[in-house]
């Protein structure tokens, strides 16, 4: 494996026109597993290689290691774990974990089934009259939202505030200097600091006033770490905000998209409702809603393959492109969910693994499963669809569907 | 077996013989019909009932959450098999390809595997291992025994032996609120796995824990009341304690004895065997029919300079059978090396141990990232400059990782600085007590001086 540079590929991947179908460059891509950029960036494509660095310890997630350190759209508030490195991550993610699962708090997402289930059924009865469906805006969008307000205990009724902040969150992500207008990353610090006051105004309310929600839980426990600072739980509050908001909305969209394009599955889900769980699994390496980590830092000299990625650089992980590699999956841009030994990349890998991975799986499939249960004939108006603009959080923007067509 | 028309018909209807029906027996025979062996299968085990799994033996069956019943291993397909159970095998005739079973039946197979696993070292002295309260723990009804022992309220238990089962009985006993004892020869719990520096934060642990640990002594005698049951332990610096259950830990023994006079390097050590699952005759030549897999195989591994290496780990047991099958159905072109890195886990005192490597194939280890006053870290080991094993505590996420320096040969101790990385990181040196993997002793004599006359023989077994 050699470290050339690709020119050209990973642009032709961000730009907007390859959004519905950016397979064929991944493809291109993986003929070089590790490729330095011209920038000394390095972008990762193979599954081989994502999983081995995804378990490395000197690959860090604290923009702080970076030689070059990136425009951050964190605007110096305290990082969510997400870009916090050990020890100090695993406390965070051990202490936010104590509320939402085994081992302090098991069952706590089985037992949200009948929740669930119900918000579904809800959202599904409002498709009544209606001549053409958004799959996202009538159903993906509403859905996970409910559940992580919930969850949180962030009232419903301001979602239109935050549901803006969230988008220009989403879009400084990927902010890149060389081409994107400054206005998109001040807007993501903007925003941020807006989320971090109307969070931290909830938070004021909660202190000594236990209550079920994940944010009076998180004001008020103390576990054996002893208690989050008030920035630890505005950060957290706000990574599982955004988290909960813009990643099941898209395996849900993407769900429906691949099942309309595959009738024949369409059909087998709804004659064998256990089909779901291995197919929510097979849609996360086929058609994941998160393609891109878009940055993590080598904190030291990082050996991958035959390259030795020097200290301080950037890297691009490729999560999509991996679980599409040949050499690891058979077939692999076929949508199979009889797959076997499924260990795709959609909820990433090592101690940053998604956090909501089982969350996110009962929603999409109850989400599925009700849908091609109740939906009559659907078929798809637009084939492909119109995607949301970033590259590394993919999906449709609307999913339009009629039914009761043929 | 020669040629391919020979191995089609093997695989069509030849005589496949399983002796030892647990974990190994099992998955090998799953393997075996999925790699579309549809011959005869027979399982030989001396153990009755479904095979079932050990691990939970010592933690939740103990705890109660799991009762002995319940840890049937989950059947990954139908095996379509004759089950003899309850009646050991108790010789190997590779003369005319029987398998002897001790109530005298003559089992013919064309090709056999052999998974008879290890059971429990008992205590010493048989009239005391018989006290009423005195356990070993290998089978389903040991653990029942045991489970029932602690439901009980004993006022103290006694651990004998601080390896990885005594010490998750050790952690069982307290997190059920029973006092308890843990007598260990060696200077630590652990030591002899993993070595003085892992042992001292073993031993840490289990104080913290409010166990009653006691090192470098020896317990000498077990004592009884008139009823036959367990009252007082005595130590050999003449101390004594008192308690009503007493748990045996003293590892394991292979069961090899009816291989006795079978001609296949079989011993205390196991029986050996290439990479191919291929037993060894007793002059080391390769056998073309017998196949062996699980905690009673000993097999070279090239990582670790080709020695011959036993292992008592779960994974390894289920990653060799089904090596061991494949090439039991393949021919020689097509054969599968058994290659992979061990892996072992325990859970004690709230902490997941886990380990990659051979942490006693090494010189000297270092705490490579984490803290060990939160007991969470990994450490990782080296032999002669290069990382061959790491053992995490509560932090297994990394362990891939280091199975990747070991597979890659990388350099120990390992050069390039993590974020979680402790301060004072110096390599110690790793510190077994006794003889381990890398000084064993003799267990054969070489007799004859012409190349065509030189012969081995078994030497006598003694322990
Ligand atoms: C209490 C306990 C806890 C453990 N915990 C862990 C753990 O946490 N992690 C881990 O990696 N490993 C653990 N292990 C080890 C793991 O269970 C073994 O590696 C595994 O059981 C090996 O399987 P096997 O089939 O090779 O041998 P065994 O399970 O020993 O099976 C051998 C079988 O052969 C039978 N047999 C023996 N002689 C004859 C004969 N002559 N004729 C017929 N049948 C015979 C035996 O009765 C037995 O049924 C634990 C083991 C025990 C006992
Ligand atoms: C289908 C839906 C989802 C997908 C595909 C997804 C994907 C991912 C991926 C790939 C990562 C790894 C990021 C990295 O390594 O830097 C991640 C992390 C994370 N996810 Fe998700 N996610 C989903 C839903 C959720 C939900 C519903 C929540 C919250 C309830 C959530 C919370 C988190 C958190 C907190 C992290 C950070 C974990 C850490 O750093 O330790 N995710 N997710």
């Amino acid at each position: 494996m050699t470290t050339t540079e690709m020119p050209g590929t990973l642009r032709r991947i961000l730009d907007y026109s390859s959004r519905a179908d950016p397979y064929p460059l991944y493809a291109e891509l993986r003929e070089t597993p590790v490729a330095r950029q011209e920038d000394g960036s390095y972008v990762v494509s193979t599954y081989r290689e994502l999983t081995q660095l995804l378990h490395d310890p000197h690959l860090s997630s604290d923009v702080r290691n970076l030689a070059r350190p990136m425009p951050s759209a964190e605007g110096g508030g305290t990082p969510a774990f997400i870009n916090v490195d050990p020890p100090e991550h695993d406390r965070l993610r051990r202490m936010a974990m104590r509320h939402f699962g085994p081992p302090h708090t098991p069952g706590m997402v089985a037992g949200m089934q009948g929740d669930l289930t119900a918000i579904v059924s809800g959202l599904i009865d409002d498709f009544a009259g209606k001549e053409q469906i958004d799959i996202v805006d009538d159903f993906a969008y509403p859905f996970p939202v409910t559940v992580i307000c919930h969850l949180l205990g962030v009232p419903r009724e301001d979602e239109p505030r935050f549901r803006l902040w969230v988008n220009d969150i989403i879009n400084s992500i990927d902010y890149d200097p060389k081409i994107d207008p400054k206005e998109k990353l001040e807007n993501g610090v903007r925003a941020r600091q807006d989320l971090r006051e109307y969070i931290g105004g909830l938070l004021e309310q909660r202190h000594g006033r236990p209550g079920d929600d994940l944010l009076s839980r998180l004001a008020n426990d103390d576990g054996p770490d002893g208690r989050m600072t008030d920035a630890e739980i505005v950060a957290t509050a706000n990574l599982l905000l955004i988290a909960g908001h813009e990643t099941t909305v898209n395996l849900i969209t993407n769900g429906m998209l691949t099942l309309l394009r595959h009738p024949e599955v369409l059909q087998r889900l709804r004659d064998e409702p256990g089909l779901v769980v291995p197919l929510v699994e097979e849609l996360l390496r086929y058609e994941p809603p998160v393609h891109i980590i878009p940055w993590r830092a080598a904190y030291s000299d990082i050996a991958v393959g035959d390259t030795v990625i020097p200290k301080g650089s950037q890297i691009m992980l490729m999560l999509a492109s991996g679980s599409r590699d040949p050499n690891r999956f058979h077939d692999p841009d076929r949508f199979d969910p009889d797959r076997r030994d499924n260990q795709h990349l959609g909820f990433g890998s090592g101690i940053h693994l998604c956090f909501g991975g089982p969350l996110a799986r009962l929603e999409t499939q109850i989400a599925l499963t009700e849908l091609v249960r109740r939906l009559d004939r659907p078929s798809l108006v637009t084939d492909p669809p119109p995607y949301r603009r970033s590259p590394v959080l993919r999906g449709p923007i609307h999913l339009n569907v009629e039914q009761g067509a043929g | 077996m020669t040629s391919a028309d020979n191995l089609r018909a093997f695989k069509r209807d030849g005589r496949i013989v399983v002796v030892g029906a647990s974990l190994a027996g099992l998955r090998a025979a799953e393997a075996l019909r999925d790699e579309g062996f549809t011959g005869s299968l027979t399982m030989i085990g001396d153990e009755l009932g479904e095979p079932y799994d050990r691990p939970p033996l010592s933690k939740q069956v103990l705890t109660g959450w799991v009762s002995a019943g319940d840890t049937t291993l989950p059947r990954r397909r139908d095996i379509n098999a004759e089950w003899l159970l309850g009646v050991p095998a108790s010789g190997l005739d590779l003369a005319t390809n029987h398998v002897r079973l001790a109530d005298g039946r003559e089992i013919p197979f064309d090709r056999v595997l052999i998974s008879t696993g290890v059971r429990a070292r008992p205590w010493f002295v048989e009239s005391e291992a018989a006290l009423d309260g005195v356990f070993v723990v290998r089978t389903r009804e040991h653990a029942e025994g045991l489970q029932r022992a602690l439901a009980a309220g004993p006022s103290r238990v006694l651990v004998i032996g601080a390896g990885f089962t005594g010490s998750e009985i050790a952690s069982i006993c307290r997190e059920r609120d029973i006092p308890v004892t843990v007598a260990e020869l060696a200077p630590a719990p652990l030591v002899g796995a993993l070595g003085a520096m892992i042992g001292d934060v073993a031993a840490d642990m289990q104080r913290a824990h409010g166990v009653d640990l006691r090192c470098g002594v020896k317990v000498t005698r077990l004592e009884g009341d008139a009823q036959g049951r367990f009252r007082r332990a005595h130590f050999d610096d003449g101390s004594t304690i008192d308690a009503d259950v007493a748990v045996v830990a003293l590892g394991g023994i292979r069961n090899t004895e009816w291989l006795r006079d079978s001609g296949l390097a079989a011993g205390v050590w196991g029986i050996a065997c290439d990479t191919g699952c291929r037993a060894l005759d007793l002059n080391g030549l390769i056998t073309d029919d017998i196949f062996v897999a699980g905690d009673v195989a000993r097999c070279p591994n090239p990582i670790y300079e080709y020695r011959l290496i036993s292992l008592e780990h779960w994974a390894n047991a289920v990653e060799q059978a089904q090596v061991a099958a494949h090439n039991m159905v393949s021919g020689q072109a097509d054969r599968w090396p058994h290659l992979s890195i061990p892996v072992f886990w325990s859970i004690q005192f709230g902490v997941n141990i886990k380990s990659v490597g051979v942490p006693t194939f090494a010189d000297e280890v270092v705490v490579s990232q984490g803290s060990v006053s939160d007991r969470r870290f990994v450490a990782a080991y080296g032999y002669r400059g290069r990382v061959t094993a790491a053992v995490s505590f509560n932090n297994a996420k990394w362990l891939d990782h280091y199975r990747k320096l070991i597979e890659t040969a990388a350099p120990f101790p390992p050069p390039c600085p993590t974020p979680d990385q402790p301060v004072d990181m110096k390599p110690v040196p790793v510190d077994f007590p006794g003889p381990t993997l890398l000084a064993q002793g003799a267990t054969v004599v070489v007799t004859g001086h012409d190349p065509g006359e030189r012969r081995v023989t078994a030497a006598q077994y003694h322990r």
